[in-house]
């Protein structure tokens, strides 16, 4: 119904969540991330077209789409990442406090902005050793015991593995081992937190205990996150980004994207009708 | 069709037997020569064997204490040159080449892997001993050095790849630059298997003769130093087993008894530290 309002339109609107349908939920948001006008290319093919948007400070942002939209490029971007696959170029800007993420230090960027992935990888190390890596590579002047701790309090995996913390961290549950992995990931204190399909290799327990901590994470730092699962984003996200073959189609409070979505392809996406 | 069948079940137990046969061969081999250097030479492995110098001509007795020690000199030479050429060879190859060099560096170390190691040992000669006019402890473990680049090279290499992308992206993601990764993550991932790497190439090298023909000549003594002749127990066999005496001959056997124990020691222990696992998961 709403679709038909602006049709066409919605491909070329600057999909920011300053946009009208964002201001009137959140009138004074801050930005923590822009990206703008951002295209991507893995050799000759491109994957990302002319996307822009902006990452809410303290806010759950969900990137959804059907698989090979380009969701996981655009997450790996915000941190760099894509560097590290050979071919990868990108045009257009990201800002992290106002400042071009592609004019800073790489590494000193990554610390900024931590990264958890699909799969849980902790290290072949030990499970303070892992969540205590960041520090340790970083030089960190603050005490690694009480980080450890507290990063580990913050991953509500405290109380599972504070009598073993110096036993292998593949000796923890899949679920166990990815909160881990934020664990390692928060103990750097990054200022945002990119999170890809973190829960698509757990069973429904330890995806709904994620889903709990990452609500709860977004006072601690702003959270982005990739899923292929409507629902995820729907009970967990403050703002939701619909991409469709590497174009940004919406962005709009997730309860807005979710009840009223302002593009056909959202509304047939998500009720199901591809993808 | 009956006669078809019965064919058909020939051919299928004739295959299975020779095949059967073949690989029972193949493991009878390695039991035959043990057997057979235990027969021949183990009657003359004795404290004596480990302490002594080789006794004059004519007399009977003495060891191979200097051939042995010789031989140790010589790895530790060929480990201290060869070992670290072909582990940081391999970090590049593994981690930071690509496309056409990493043909070409893999290439070369397959090529130089399958050079026959008498010229190896002539290479080596040239370069080490002729311009010196000198026989030397050194140049034996240059070219044994040599012989455990390319080894090392390739099976570090294999071990390095073998770490799953997913840590160095974890890694990389926590800020660590790729040198970092590399040092605090991927090879402590993969040391087993770069340790068995090591032994095994250490192995490969301990029974090598010609090149130690070419560079460290043989001696009867306790070499006089590291840029002197030094005895070895590959030379050893050698001499003996070409010698007229049949007690020089029954010192030869002890010494490959020696040597192949050695070796087999090295390869049970680096498999054994391989199947410890590497405890890593292959996704």
């Amino acid at each position: 119904m709403h679709a038909s309002v602006r049709p066409a339109v919605s491909v070329n609107i600057p999909h920011t969540v300053t946009s009208a349908a964002a201001r009137d939920t959140s009138a004074a948001l801050s930005m923590r991330m822009t990206i703008s006008k951002l295209n991507f290319f893995y050799g000759s093919k491109q994957v990302l077209f002319d996307v822009s948007m902006g990452i809410a400070t303290n806010k759950v942002t969900s990137l959804i789409g059907p698989s090979g939209c380009g969701k996981s490029t655009l997450l790996r971007t915000l941190n760099r990442m894509h560097e590290t696959v050979r071919g990868a170029r990108l045009e257009g800007e990201i800002l992290l406090d106002g400042q071009n993420i592609f004019t800073q230090d790489v590494t000193a960027h990554r610390r900024r902005v931590g990264m958890v992935f699909q799969r849980p990888n902790p290290f072949p190390k030990s499970i303070f050793d892992n969540v205590a890596y960041g520090l340790r590579i970083n030089g960190s002047k603050t005490p690694i015991a009480e980080a450890v701790e507290k990063s580990l309090r913050h991953a509500a995996l405290w109380d599972e593995v504070k009598d073993h913390l110096h036993k292998s961290a593949y000796e923890l549950s899949g679920g166990q081992q990815q909160r881990l992995c934020i664990a390692r990931a928060l103990a750097v204190e990054p200022e945002v937190l990119l999170l890809d399909e973190p829960c698509s290799a757990l069973d429904p327990i330890s995806t709904a205990k994620i889903e709990e901590l990452l609500v709860q994470l977004k006072d601690l730092c702003t959270i982005v996150t990739v899923t292929h699962n409507m629902q995820q984003a729907a009970r967990i996200s403050d703002f939701t980004a619909f991409l469709l073959t590497g174009q940004l189609i919406e962005f709009s409070p997730t309860p807005q994207l979710f009840t009223t979505p302002g593009d056909p392809r959202t509304e047939a996406y998500i009720t199901g009708r591809f993808g | 069709m009956n006669s078809r069948l019965r064919w058909r079940k020939f051919v299928s137990g004739f295959m299975l037997s020779m095949t059967g046969v073949c690989a029972l061969i193949s493991v009878s081999v390695l039991f035959f020569i043990l057997g057979y250097l235990v027969y021949h030479g183990g009657t003359s492995i004795s404290w004596n064997f480990f302490t002594k110098l080789p006794a004059p001509v004519g007399e009977t007795g003495g060891g191979m204490a200097n051939a042995i020690l010789g031989s140790a000199k010589l790895l530790l030479l060929a480990s201290l040159f060869g070992v670290p050429i072909g582990f940081f060879g391999a970090i590049y190859l593994a981690e930071f080449s690509a496309g056409t060099t990493a043909f070409v560096i893999r290439y070369a170390a397959d090529l130089l892997n399958g050079v026959p190691s008498v010229v190896i040992g002539i290479f080596a000669y040239s370069l080490a001993v002729h311009p010196f006019k000198q026989y030397s402890t050194l140049a034996g473990g240059f070219a044994l050095g040599l012989m455990m680049i390319p080894i090392t090279l390739r099976s570090t290499e294999q071990f390095l790849r073998g770490v799953p992308n997913a840590l160095r992206e974890a890694a990389m993601a926590l800020g660590a630059s790729k040198w970092k990764t590399i040092v605090t993550v991927i090879v402590p991932a993969a040391y087993r298997g770069i340790l068995t790497a090591v032994l095994l190439a250490f192995a490969r090298v301990a029974g090598e003769t010609a090149p130690l023909l070419f560079t460290t000549l043989g001696n009867q003594f306790w070499s006089r130093g590291w840029v002197q002749p030094t005895a070895s127990l590959p030379v050893m066999i050698y001499t003996y087993a070409l010698g007229p005496y049949e007690d020089w001959h029954r010192q030869a056997w002890a010494a490959g008894l020696v040597l192949l124990g050695l070796i087999l020691v090295i390869n049970i222990v680096a498999r054994a530290i391989l199947s410890r696992g590497i405890a890593v998961p292959r996704s």
